[in-house]
């Protein structure tokens, strides 16, 4: 039942800036979502490529949050299926599905306040630290090796993300652009096989959005992580994205290459709010 | 000379006493830090520790009382003693067990609920532990005997007598105390290493600052609740042990979580260093208080010397000396 039927046969192919797209990695099937007789979602299916960055858009209350958080398993969904990596998943704890690789920011930053960068970006690395308790108690041999393994795969995020200067800052007290890129740096730290970003820019000057904008393409350019990211910047997201999958009132009224969809009359209508006669 | 070398005296055996308060207010500040829950039931979990302890290594018969009067037989002791080891390790297995069943009975349903809820439904789980300890275990009083040295250093006290002037009989520092000041030192180096370096330890940080976040790093809310509760009950049988070796397994051990009460409030109710040090201060300083503004007026001052410190600590510093300091952004 819960076998896979075989995507249909997708080769790979290699975007204009040179980056491989390849076969499907998620697939959400008929999604329904309901809160009480709200309905959130109504029946959207889109799949999502392995190395693509798919954007999500839409007005305010469109439901895009909604929609990354079925998929990163905060929210279930009432109806529909999710499938990943080839196998629909049961419904599943959020900390389930962030260590089947699947990790996500928010958008309203969800840092722990009272540690360091270090840290926070340390936490990250949790799904992946394999050694037991008591070997850690006991500050043992493995435990020892493994602990500097993952200090300095966080440093190479720190580098990457250019925040050494506030590596041993407590987050609560960094202005609201680092505190962004440092929840970045704690969802790329577990290395995810899909990266869910809500509204990455939200709030950001323009400096900082041109900033955030770089690292995302540097982060699916040279790890190739799959991204899916929910965007207010129109500009932004059609500069970034491979895809975009537009979203009004629950329901999906576009889906494709950046400037198709642009161009799509439903959109224009849906972000113009033109009444139709 | 004399006098003062009473009075130093006087002092190290507030610090040894001190100890033993911080002992308990460290359990409540482990399960503080990470939910935000003042645990009313602190005190209960180090006198229900106690009780199974003494229970395990007597070999007494669980709930002998309800099993004689259902069935007609007459059990009390199945005629074994254990050794204190294996009873201790014993123990620490019924106090994960109780953790567990705390996690799945209790606050596995009121997730999310504001904190003055959960504060409430410790309340309950405290009454119902002080009961379930009586009808598992008996309610006589019972004396706590794991091999820990008791009395008086007979070794110091000759060494140091004479000191000053003849008349000086030397330092009376009870051993048990010395063993808790070990223990309690081994016990918060473990936890703040723990806290600091392993990966249990910084999601047990990263659940006491944001659930969310947590979940989306992977953490099991579930499982770090069981583990504070369990290390929170670890805590209170070292601090039942120590206890109740002084003065006896009996209900009133459950009464010293109101000790740590002006301890909490001295340190602050998120430092485990800061449950040391206010342990300590309120040790020192009731000792002291009694010794020289005690004669005075009239004695007994150590029975809310703590307290009145707490208020004024309340006044001037509401967060204690190494709380986090509250910060509200406007």
């Amino acid at each position: 039942m819960n076998r896979m039927v075989p995507p249909p046969p997708t080769p790979s192919h290699v975007t204009e800036d040179g980056r491989a797209i390849g076969p499907v990695l998620m697939e959400l099937r008929n999604i329904t979502l309901r809160f009480g007789g709200v309905v959130a979602i109504k029946d959207i299916s889109f799949d999502i490529r392995e190395g693509e960055i798919r954007a999500i858009i839409g007005p305010n209350g469109a439901g895009k949050s909604s929609m990354l958080n079925v998929i990163s398993g905060f929210y279930r969904p009432t109806e529909g299926e999710v499938w990943f990596e080839g196998a629909r998943r049961p419904p599943m704890r959020p900390y389930k599905v962030a260590r089947q690789g699947i990790a996500r920011t928010f958008q309203n930053i969800a840092l722990f306040s009272g540690m360091s960068t270090l840290d926070n970006i340390m936490t990250g690395r949790i799904t992946r630290m394999r050694s037991s308790l008591l070997s850690q108690a006991l500050w043992w041999g493995p435990a020892e090796r493994e602990e500097s393994a993952h200090r300095e795969a966080v440093e190479k995020i720190i580098d990457f993300l250019e925040i050494q200067h506030i590596r041993k800052t407590p987050v609560g007290r960094l202005p609201y652009g680092l505190q962004k890129r440092v929840e970045l740096g704690r969802a790329l730290a577990a290395e995810p096989r899909l990266l869910l970003l809500d509204e990455p820019m939200a709030g950001m000057n323009v400096e900082e959005k041109e900033d955030m904008s770089r690292f995302i393409l540097d982060v699916n350019d040279e790890f190739g992580t799959t991204i899916v990211l929910i965007e207010h910047d129109m500009g932004v997201v059609m500069d970034l994205s491979d895809r975009v999958v537009v979203m009004d009132y629950g329901r999906k009224i576009g889906d494709g290459p950046p400037e198709e969809v642009r161009a799509s009359k439903d959109v224009i209508d849906a972000y113009l709010g033109v009444a139709h006669d | 000379m004399t006098d003062l070398l009473y009075a130093v005296e006087v002092m190290i055996n507030g610090l040894m006493a001190g100890v033993l308060y911080a002992l308990v207010a460290l359990g409540f500040v482990l399960i503080f830090k990470a939910s935000g829950i003042f645990n009313y039931a602190q005190g209960v979990l180090a006198l229900f520790a106690a009780l199974t302890l003494v229970g395990l290594q007597e070999g007494q018969v669980p709930f002998a009382h309800l099993i004689n009067a259902a069935l007609g037989t007459d059990l009390h002791h199945f005629g074994w003693q254990l050794p204190a080891v294996v009873a201790i390790v014993l123990t620490v297995g019924v106090m994960v067990l109780l953790a567990i069943a705390i996690e799945r009975l209790i606050l596995k349903h009121l997730v999310n609920q504001a904190p003055i809820i959960l504060f409430m439904a410790t309340i309950g789980l405290a009454y119902f532990l002080e009961g379930f300890g009586d009808i598992m275990w008996g309610a006589d009083i019972k004396t706590l005997d794991v091999g820990l040295p008791q009395g008086g250093s007979a070794w110091l006290e000759q060494a140091t007598a004479g000191w000053g002037s003849d008349e000086f009989y030397g330092f009376f520092i009870d051993r048990l105390d010395i063993v808790a000041t070990l223990v309690a030192a081994v016990l918060v180096i473990s936890l703040t290493l723990f806290s600091q370096f392993s990966k249990q330890g910084r999601a047990l940080r990263a659940v006491a600052d944001d659930h969310q976040a947590a979940l989306s790093v992977g953490i099991s809310l579930r499982f770090i609740w069981v583990l504070v509760w369990s290390i929170a009950g670890i805590v209170a049988l070292v601090a039942g042990i120590m206890w109740g070796a002084k003065s006896g397994v009996q209900f009133s051990l459950s009464l010293i979580a109101l000790k740590a009460l002006p301890v909490l409030m001295l340190g602050g109710f998120t430092s485990i260093p800061g449950a040391i040090v206010g342990g300590l201060i309120i040790g020192v300083g009731e000792k002291l208080f009694e010794f020289t503004v005690g004669p005075m007026i009239g004695g007994a001052t150590e029975n809310w010397f703590a307290y009145v410190l707490a208020l004024v600590f309340l006044v001037f510093r509401p967060q204690g000396l190494f709380g986090e300091r509250i910060i509200e952004r406007v």
